[in-house]
């Protein structure tokens, strides 16, 4: 369900109503609407479906995923205990 | 960062893997709720690097699938009127309805359209004032937001000619549902990632504390889905309920409000029949009163058409894990991925259609995603 | 739950829906008849994919099958008057005529050159029919003649014949060319889909998917913007070199429509073969990549225009990528897998992660979804 891209916002078209961008995906580039994402600045990644901006990106989030992937691993051969370490990591995404 | 390479990557994947196989001690049943996971999984063939004691079942997350047959009914009625221009998304043409599908419509004459975007219809209700334009608003809450958008710009360009034939499904109470059948085997579910960026996560803490299983929010590059099979594995062998959040770069708490607010001013909550299984209370969205004007049910007055499904196959129970596509006795000979008797074999990534294709190919065992409740598992709940 | 119950529900035909948490018995989970006959044609028949593979089994070949016809390769092959002759014939329609690359004329050169290339052999001669439709542009159809003249020179082809019909306004879609065309097979060379053997090695001449993308980009209501052009081109000089490293080609297909999975399936099923694809080897641009990422298609189904894919002996391998990365229409060849006999009939890709996935013939046309 629910096919969403990434993309980035190229340029933004204040006067459109509703609110439109161009976002690039990777070297093709499609018109989507901004209406839900108002804030949302040229550069900054947004998560597309069928030509609607759902959200903005977080990049903070995508790179700390990213290094407790690295550092699953290493946990497991260096420290032993990999899942007291991952579950302090993520205490912060824990939704309650 | 580019949010899909960096989530594909091979290295970060077998640390996933070699974690969730030294995590997991026992055999666990995780049902991943979205289409879109159950195609990245078979399409990376993630199913079958997965450790034997984790399990996945492929939920009923394909808005495409379980739109109910009277539904689908009247949208072949309304797209073959003459003065309507009936859009769809692609892949709804194929999706029988009682007798034909719109694939069939067209080939007799109606104007059926595939659009891209809602607001692709909408230009379309634009440029042709002379004619009715339909668009055909199915989708989870991912696509609720889209559709709200498009009646609502129709509302104030005053375009008359535009309406909507609503078909709108909600996760949460899909997933009570499947937690509250008896002989559930789910012991912890994947929730769509797309559909939170939207929503938000508020519903799910209440569903996970009063079924007992994790949810974890989970994404759809290889990566996201290891990390959710990582998380919801872990709160099992530690027997805790927890809803995690591990699509944190796309989804808030909060989900996103200016979306909500379209949402809330534009639908309103109703019950929905899932097509394969059955009524569920609450679990759809249609036209509020204040819309009720585009709403295409009332426009052509197909309001009326209902449909009995027919029992005869089983995906209900393929969808819950509870037998394998083989026990059904349509499977391989009045069902197959050319001739599909329900959502499990419509849709490509569907259980049985994936059986079916592992079958052809080793003459024996389907893949592991597809795969049978082993005796030996005992249903937690 | 049972107070946001409606009015719609309490009128539903199956309601165990009163109840807050009624629970679903999945006994009773039910699922629609099927639709077994196709009594209209549909879209999908012309795809390339399963459908159209049952409309020649149940229609074409029952009516005039004959063992010529049932090779099912791009183009037969057959002795006349003592030459050994590949013939071919093609229908070309395109929306629009005319797309970043080419137009609807190159089409209706190369396609037809490249089914006669297919059997290894030198075409020769062309054959064009045009269908016009009332009402069209006379400039249109000079710039597809023009098309048609230029590409016919840059293939080494005359184009000997031709028809023209007009059909009234409202029945045609503009312009169709039908092309069919005559060439020499070369002795000693037998190339068609039966000859695959498990220890092949699968080439593809260069990046896939680059003419269906194009041609999407700039299709009404789905335009988006990519700075990519359709691969239309012509092969034949490109297998010419291939076949002067060996004569022992086994196999050769231009992946049209239905991409490169309908041929690989189509190549597997005639040879009783499995095949097995890297999918990390699979030469697919970042662009055709991304379109097809928010679209919801799968690369490998997309239709190419001017690239083949070639089933080659293991020992002759190197020599002939050689050949083809020599040649300007092949110097984006490379290995993408091999032809095995696990799984006969059947093409599995191994994917990027380790796993492996099935890919099966397309039923119709690939169409954007959002699920």
């Amino acid at each position: 369900m629910c096919l969403a891209v990434p993309g980035k916002v190229v340029s933004i078209d204040h006067s459109a109503d509703p609110l439109t961008g161009l976002i690039d995906f990777g070297g093709v580039q499609k018109q989507a609407c901004l209406e839900y994402v108002p804030e949302v600045r040229v550069g900054e990644y947004v998560i597309v479906h069928v030509g609607f901006a759902l959200q903005r990106l977080d990049e903070e989030s995508a790179r700390a995923s990213l290094e407790l992937f690295e550092q699953l691993g290493l946990l497991d051969e260096e420290f032993g205990d990999a899942w007291e370490q991952a579950a302090r990591q993520e205490s912060g995404s824990e939704v309650r | 960062m580019k949010y899909i390479d960096e989530f594909n990557d091979p290295a970060l994947a077998r640390r996933l893997l070699d974690e969730i196989r030294a995590t997991a001690t026992r055999p666990w049943a995780l049902m991943e709720v979205c289409g879109g996971q159950t195609h990245s999984i078979i399409r990376h063939g993630i199913d079958q690097l997965l450790p034997e004691q984790v399990e996945l079942i492929h939920g009923p997350g394909c808005p495409v699938c379980v739109t109910p047959l009277d539904v689908i009914d009247k949208a072949l009625e309304i797209a073959a009127r003459p003065d309507v221009i009936f859009c769809s998304f692609g892949d709804m043409l194929r999706v029988p309805g009682t007798d034909r599908d719109l694939f069939r419509v067209k080939s007799e004459g109606g104007d059926v359209r595939v659009v891209y975007s809602p607001l692709d219809a909408l230009e379309l209700a634009r440029r042709n004032p002379a004619r009715q334009v339909v668009f055909f608003a199915i989708g989870f809450e991912t696509t609720a937001p889209a559709n709200a958008m498009a009646v609502h710009q129709a509302r104030r360009l005053g375009l008359a000619n535009f309406s909507l034939l609503v078909s709108h499904v909600r996760v949460p109470p899909a997933i009570d549902a499947i937690m509250s059948a008896p002989a559930c085997r789910v012991q912890g579910f994947l929730a769509a990632g797309h559909v939170c960026s939207v929503m938000g996560t508020a519903e799910y803490p209440e569903l996970a504390d009063r079924h007992r299983v994790p949810v974890v929010v989970t994404g759809f590059e290889p990566l996201d889905i290891l990390e959710g099979i990582r998380r919801a594995v872990h709160r099992l062998e530690r027997g805790e309920h927890r809803v995690d959040n591990a699509y944190a770069r796309a989804v808030r708490d909060e989900g996103n409000p200016a979306a909500r607010r379209m949402i809330e001013e534009v639908f309103e909550v109703t019950d929905r029949n899932w097509r394969g299984i059955g009524l569920i209370p609450a679990s759809g969205w249609r036209l509020g009163e204040a819309f009720r004007d585009h709403d295409a049910e009332h426009r052509f007055d197909v309001a009326d058409i209902r449909t009995e499904e027919p029992a005869v196959c089983r995906a209900g129970e393929v969808l819950q894990g509870l037998i394998k596509p083989t026990e059904c006795e349509a499977f391989g000979g009045a069902c197959t991925p050319r001739t599909p008797l329900g959502a499990t074999m419509v849709s490509s990534e569907g259980a049985c259609a994936a059986y079916y294709l592992y079958r052809r190919m080793s003459g024996s065992p389907a893949p592991r995603g597809a795969r049978i409740p082993q005796e030996e598992m005992n249903p937690v709940g | 739950m049972a107070d946001l119950a409606t009015e719609a529900a309490r009128d539903a035909t199956k309601a165990p829906a009163d109840a807050a948490g009624t629970p679903v018995d999945p006994a009773n989970w039910t699922c629609p008849a099927p639709l077994r006959d196709q009594p209209l044609v549909v879209m999908g028949h012309g795809g390339g994919g399963a459908l159209s593979a049952e409309l020649i089994d149940q229609v074409f070949t029952p009516a005039y099958g004959n063992p010529t016809l049932a090779t099912m390769a791009d183009s037969a092959v057959f002795d006349l008057g003592g030459a050994r002759l590949a013939f071919s014939t093609d229908s070309y329609v395109v929306r629009p005529l005319f797309f970043p690359g080419g137009c609807l004329g190159d089409l209706a050169v190369n396609g037809t050159v490249n089914d006669l290339a297919m059997s290894g052999a030198r075409p020769a001669y062309l054959s064009t029919a045009f269908v016009l439709e009332e009402g069209v542009e006379l400039a249109v159809v000079g710039r597809i003649a023009r098309a048609i003249g230029s590409a016919a020179e840059a293939a080494a082809v005359t184009v000997a014949t031709g028809d023209t019909k007009v059909v009234e306004s409202g029945h045609g879609d503009g312009v169709y060319v039908t092309t069919a065309g005559v060439g020499l097979v070369p002795d000693g060379v037998d190339i068609r889909p039966q000859r695959a053997r498990p220890g092949d090695v699968v080439i593809v001449s260069g990046p896939i998917g680059l003419h269906g993308v194009a041609i999407m980009s700039v299709r009404e209501g789905l335009e988006f913007g990519v700075e990519i052009a359709s691969d239309t081109a012509p092969l034949a000089g490109l297998v010419a070199a291939m076949l002067a490293v060996t004569k022992d080609v086994h196999v050769l297909r231009d992946p049209t429509r239905g991409g490169l999975g309908a041929s690989l399936n189509e190549i597997a099923r005639a040879s009783g073969t499995g095949v097995r694809l890297r999918e990390r080897a699979l030469p697919v641009p970042d662009e055709v990549a991304n379109a097809c990422g928010f679209l919801g298609l799968d690369p490998l189904y997309v239709a190419n225009e001017g690239r083949l894919v070639a089933f080659v002996p293991r020992d002759r391998a190197e020599a002939v990528l050689a050949a083809m990365r020599a040649h300007p229409h092949g110097t984006g060849a490379t290995v993408i897998g091999e032809c095995v006999e696990e799984h006969p009939g059947m093409v599995v890709v191994a994917t990027g992660l380790g796993g492996t996935r099935v890919l099966d013939l397309p039923l119709g046309e690939q169409l954007p979804r959002i699920c």
